[in-house]
């Protein structure tokens, strides 16, 4: 079988890693998407702390021996907690001004973070092994996948599900629509917003933490490989509508397969595909394909 | 808005009844400007305070400045006993101060139950949802509608609802009959009627003097971010002449 006289196997693989891709993009996404819509700043240190999610789990497996499993439950709450302390004590001073000083903020907390780490580990790049029940491949018949990027799929697929259960249809959901609507408002009728803000930026930071560790066996372990997968999350933000949970997730699955069908028929354009189709939808529907249109 | 009827429907005597708001040498900003110029007043408990005056003048602030809602602000507010000059709006919120605001406030990602259900309970002795339901019906059948696709009566019983559920006893009510339609006034009258009655304490803002005369024990008139004149509804016949002067265009 072929397409186009391109092998089905050359296909398939490029779609598993568009997709595997894609599940990054998701998560990273959906974690700029509420914080930008809570805090009405782009949080630029997104990257570094997905980055920090991925040394945590390097370094508590090298250190402490902590297994992979133990990694991705304690990477992320260890990630959170320190995003919270950052906005409790540093963001939250910028309250109230232009929120370009967020922006700044976090863009130079990403600087310092990355620089930290690159100076203690270097620019080489750490390897994480994949743990022992996700090693293989899953022949699925027409073709043989990695484990470990099936489980990714799934896992990653699972969080976001949850995550977007979590926000449009419990009550702490509605509290956080309530905060990104109108933060005044929902406060003027009691609600907690200063907390709020601190557990969603931790919340946020834990789930970029969390895609940190599922990408450790994928990518190297590297201080700057958050810094490349923001620039693609911030186009999907904006494609997706600024602020909007299923937007990020449904433009980050697709734009990493898009992605990976580019390079299949036109390697030359994959890295800037997703920029092409960024200037289009600003073009077209300036408030992204999910956002509400705002006067 | 002119005062033509000046019937002294209600005449209570609340004289002796403890004092839940007392606001003293207020002063409100907005960036560089500075909108409340020394208001003070007090409001006792069960007590019903309607701010007259022109737009513009800062009788929104006055409520807004109660729940901490403006840049900044100097001076005394006491909250059943407490002072919240440098409190946060949330911390006012469950002291028991309701808050209504112009243009409603219903949050539009939000559907008419998860509105209705965000506010915290301040306190236990507050309406149930199945007694908010029997209030407002309307309510009851269009639980799942977002906020938005509500009418404007609905939006309007809905933002007075979820006050009424968290069991807050002070209402801040800013021109909750603006842009509706008499007959929606009209029950929407009879609803603060009835929470007067049940001894809920009251500031109103309202441009609509048919809709305020026959609910409020007292009246101030703001201008230019002070307060010109107070007088009980008894005193309103004595007074028309002025207070029209006032509020005239």
């Amino acid at each position: 079988m072929s397409i186009f006289n391109i092998s089905s196997q050359v296909f398939l693989g490029q779609l598993t890693i568009g997709l595997v891709n894609g599940c990054f993009y998701a998560m990273l996404s959906l974690g700029l998407a509420i914080i930008f819509g809570l805090l009405n700043m782009i949080n630029f240190a997104h990257g570094a702390l997905y980055m920090l999610g991925a040394f945590a789990a390097w370094f508590g497996l090298v250190t402490f021996g902590v297994s992979y499993w133990c990694a991705l439950l304690l990477s992320p709450l260890i990630v959170g907690l320190f995003a919270a302390i950052v906005e409790r004590f540093f963001l939250r001073r910028l309250e109230g001004l232009d929120h370009l000083y967020g922006l700044l903020f976090t863009f130079g907390l990403a600087l310092a973070l990355e620089g930290i780490v690159l100076d203690i580990y270097g620019s080489a790049g750490l390897s994480y092994a994949p743990p022992s029940q996700l090693r293989g491949l899953l022949d699925l018949g027409f073709m043989r996948l990695p484990l470990y990027r099936a489980w990714v799929v799934a896992v990653s697929l699972a969080v976001c599900f949850g995550v977007w259960f979590l926000i449009e249809r419990t009550r702490y959901g509605s509290y956080l629509r309530a905060g990104t609507e109108d933060a005044h408002l929902a406060q003027a009728l009691g609600i907690n917003v200063p907390l709020l803000i601190t557990l969603t930026y931790g919340f946020g930071a834990g789930l970029a933490a969390f895609a940190g560790v599922l990408a450790a066996p994928i990518y190297q372990v590297h201080p700057l490989m958050g810094s490349n997968l923001l620039i693609i999350a911030f186009a999907v933000v904006v494609i997706g509508g600024l602020g909007s949970t299923l937007g990020a997730i449904v433009t980050g699955l697709a734009l990493g397969v898009i992605e990976g069908l580019t390079k299949v028929f036109y390697p030359e354009a994959s890295s800037t595909a997703v920029f092409i189709i960024m200037a289009f939808v600003l073009l077209l529907r300036p408030a992204g394909l999910f956002g509400q249109e705002t006067a | 808005m002119t005062v033509t009827s000046a019937k002294p429907i209600l005449s209570r005597d609340l004289s002796g009844v403890r004092q839940v708001i007392s606001v003293n040498d207020l002063h409100a900003f907005y960036g560089e400007s500075h909108v409340l110029h020394g208001v003070s007043f007090t409001i006792r408990e069960g007590e019903v305070l309607t701010l007259l005056g022109r737009n513009g003048g800062g009788r929104s602030t006055i409520i807004r400045s109660i729940m901490g809602l403006v840049d900044r602000r100097r001076g005394s507010i006491e909250i059943l006993g407490h002072e919240t000059i440098s409190a946060a709006p949330f911390q006012i919120a469950r002291l028991g101060v309701g808050y209504c605001p112009e243009e409603r406030g219903i949050f539009a990602t939000l559907s008419c139950e998860e509105n209705l259900k965000l506010p915290p309970i301040v306190d236990d002795k507050g309406m149930t949802l199945e007694k908010i339901y029997e209030l407002f019906p309307n309510l009851a059948a269009r639980r799942r509608t977002l906020g938005t696709q509500l009418s404007g009566g609905e939006q309007q019983m809905l933002a007075i609802a979820r006050i009424l559920r968290t069991g807050a006893r002070i209402l801040m009510l800013d021109e909750i009959s603006e842009g509706l339609a008499p007959a929606i006034v009209d029950s929407l009258s009879v609803t603060v009627t009835t929470l007067r009655d049940l001894g809920y304490t009251i500031l109103m803002v309202e441009q609509n003097w048919d809709f305020a005369a026959p609910i409020a024990d007292r009246f101030s008139i703001i201008e230019r971010g002070r307060i010109v004149m107070e007088l009980e509804t008894a005193d309103l016949e004595k007074n028309v002449s002025a207070v029209n002067h006032y509020l005239g265009v």
